[in-house]
């Protein structure tokens, strides 16, 4: 279904392709090592450092049974002599099968989908795209709900720089959600996705305070509020504990409540929240490799 | 009485009225006129009710191709264009926002891949009052207000 398509932002799959993905993610979640990919060869080229991304993918492809080349880090590389991206492009998709990449610049992943000769997959393009992100998110929140249809999905922190959130409006706007956004003021959701939801008639409510949405919430996705984020020091000062869930927070909260929380937190999350069956960060980073092994076996076999 | 001409009749060619008065340079240098042997005359800070101070440019044996000059739309949005054939007007056009904006719009995004390696910048247009680009590359939309031509 998605043989030889390249992955660079989450738009770029149908409701079907992604089902499709998320179902092949199950397929490797119940039997992790399948060497399915034996043979081939893919490519792991990092513009800019990004160790859990990283260790993510290129485990998907290990326990595939592929073989992996790249790099970690640009400075090993001719980009720091000034080759462009485009050659580097040409080079590797000469040698390899597929391309995962991680690149500091915006765009970048679907500039390099125009210049290679196989498929590219964006593992995060500066603060644009990261699809497999998304598609991981998608799987943890059909895995812990049975369903993808009809939650209430609250979303916590930075609404406004945060690159995650902003993907999984847009995937989720196919499955009938109702948003609640938590922010500071100066984070809130950006009109143009509230505008993308208007026109789809989907149901958002805007809280600044977490615990009027708590109660009412299936889906909590906290986000790092950052502090560079902030022009006024002193609001951030003030805001800052706000965003923070403790575990006794959870009290009144619904019996299929799961915390998400794309990692790493800083101090968002308290510790004590670990403990709660309701918290799901940890295995929700473990999906990840499922859902990374569905995307890569999905474009290079049509499984 | 006949109207003064401010800038002199041509025979046959291209004649584009009502530019924005501080776009001329910038609808020259989208339509690449400097770039071509034709004569060109222009006039700018002339009077219009419609625009306050407008500017015209005059290409002599010159006929555009549909697309070619629709690109001006995004700095002429009501530019005129009569097509002169031995003194007389014999067809009036008007511009019309393109769907894709492909080479000369800068990115407003700073960390837009294409403002830092040799890539032809491309945009569909997503609003036309105002003017809103979506970057093919980065996403990001640029506004009316942000636009610089390259």
């Amino acid at each position: 279904m998605i043989k030889n398509k390249s992955l660079v932002s989450i738009t770029d799959f149908s409701r079907e392709e992604i089902l499709h993905v998320l179902d092949l993610a199950a397929q490797f979640e119940s039997n992790p090592n399948q060497p399915i990919l034996q043979g081939h060869i893919i490519a792991s080229l990092f513009f800019e450092p990004s160790t859990r991304t990283r260790l993510s993918f290129e485990t998907a492809m290990n326990r595939l049974g592929a073989r992996v080349i790249g790099f970690s880090d640009p400075g090993v590389t001719s980009a720091t002599k000034g080759e462009t991206l485009k050659d580097t492009i040409k080079m590797v998709s000469n040698y390899a099968d597929l391309i995962v990449m991680r690149h500091p610049l915006e765009g970048a992943a679907r500039y390099a989908s125009e210049q290679s000769r196989v498929p590219i997959v964006n593992a995060g393009d500066g603060a644009n795209q990261h699809p497999s992100q998304t598609l991981l998110d998608m799987y943890s929140i059909r895995k812990t709900q049975g369903r993808l249809e009809d939650l209430k999905i609250a979303m916590v922190g930075d609404l406004k720089y945060g690159r995650t959130v902003h993907s999984l409006i847009q995937a989720m706007s196919d499955f009938n959600p109702t948003f609640y956004f938590v922010a500071p003021d100066e984070l809130k959701m950006p009109n143009e996705y509230k505008q993308f939801l208007d026109e789809r008639g989907i149901r958002y409510e805007e809280y600044t305070d977490m615990a009027d949405v708590l109660p009412k919430a299936d889906i909590l996705y906290m986000t790092r509020v950052q502090k560079e984020r902030f022009a006024d020091l002193m609001e951030y000062e003030r805001v800052k504990n706000t965003y923070v869930l403790h575990n006794a927070m959870l009290d009144d909260t619904k019996d299929n409540l799961k915390i998400l929380h794309p990692l790493p937190r800083v101090g968002e999350i308290s510790e004590d929240v670990d403990l709660n069956p309701k918290a799901y960060y940890f295995k929700q980073a473990e999906n990840g490799m499922y859902t990374r092994m569905g995307i890569i076996a999905g474009i290079l076999t049509g499984m | 009485m006949e109207k003064e001409l401010k800038v002199s009749a041509i025979k046959n060619g291209t004649v584009i009225d009502h530019i924005p008065a501080e776009n001329l340079f910038k609808v020259i240098s989208i339509l690449g006129l400097q770039n071509i042997p034709n004569q060109i005359t222009f006039g700018t800070n002339l009077e219009s009710q419609k625009l306050g101070r407008k500017s015209i440019i005059k290409v002599s044996d010159k006929f555009f191709e549909g697309d070619e000059i629709n690109k001006i739309a995004l700095v002429a949005p009501q530019a005129k264009l009569n097509i002169i054939k031995d003194y007389e007007v014999v067809e009036k056009r008007v511009v019309d926002v393109p769907e894709d904006i492909v080479g000369y719009v800068k990115c407003v995004n700073p960390k837009c891949v294409t403002n830092f390696q040799p890539i032809t910048t491309r945009f569909r247009v997503i609003g036309k009052s105002p003017l809103q680009l979506r970057c093919h590359y980065c996403e990001k939309t640029t506004c009316e207000n942000q636009m610089v031509i390259i």
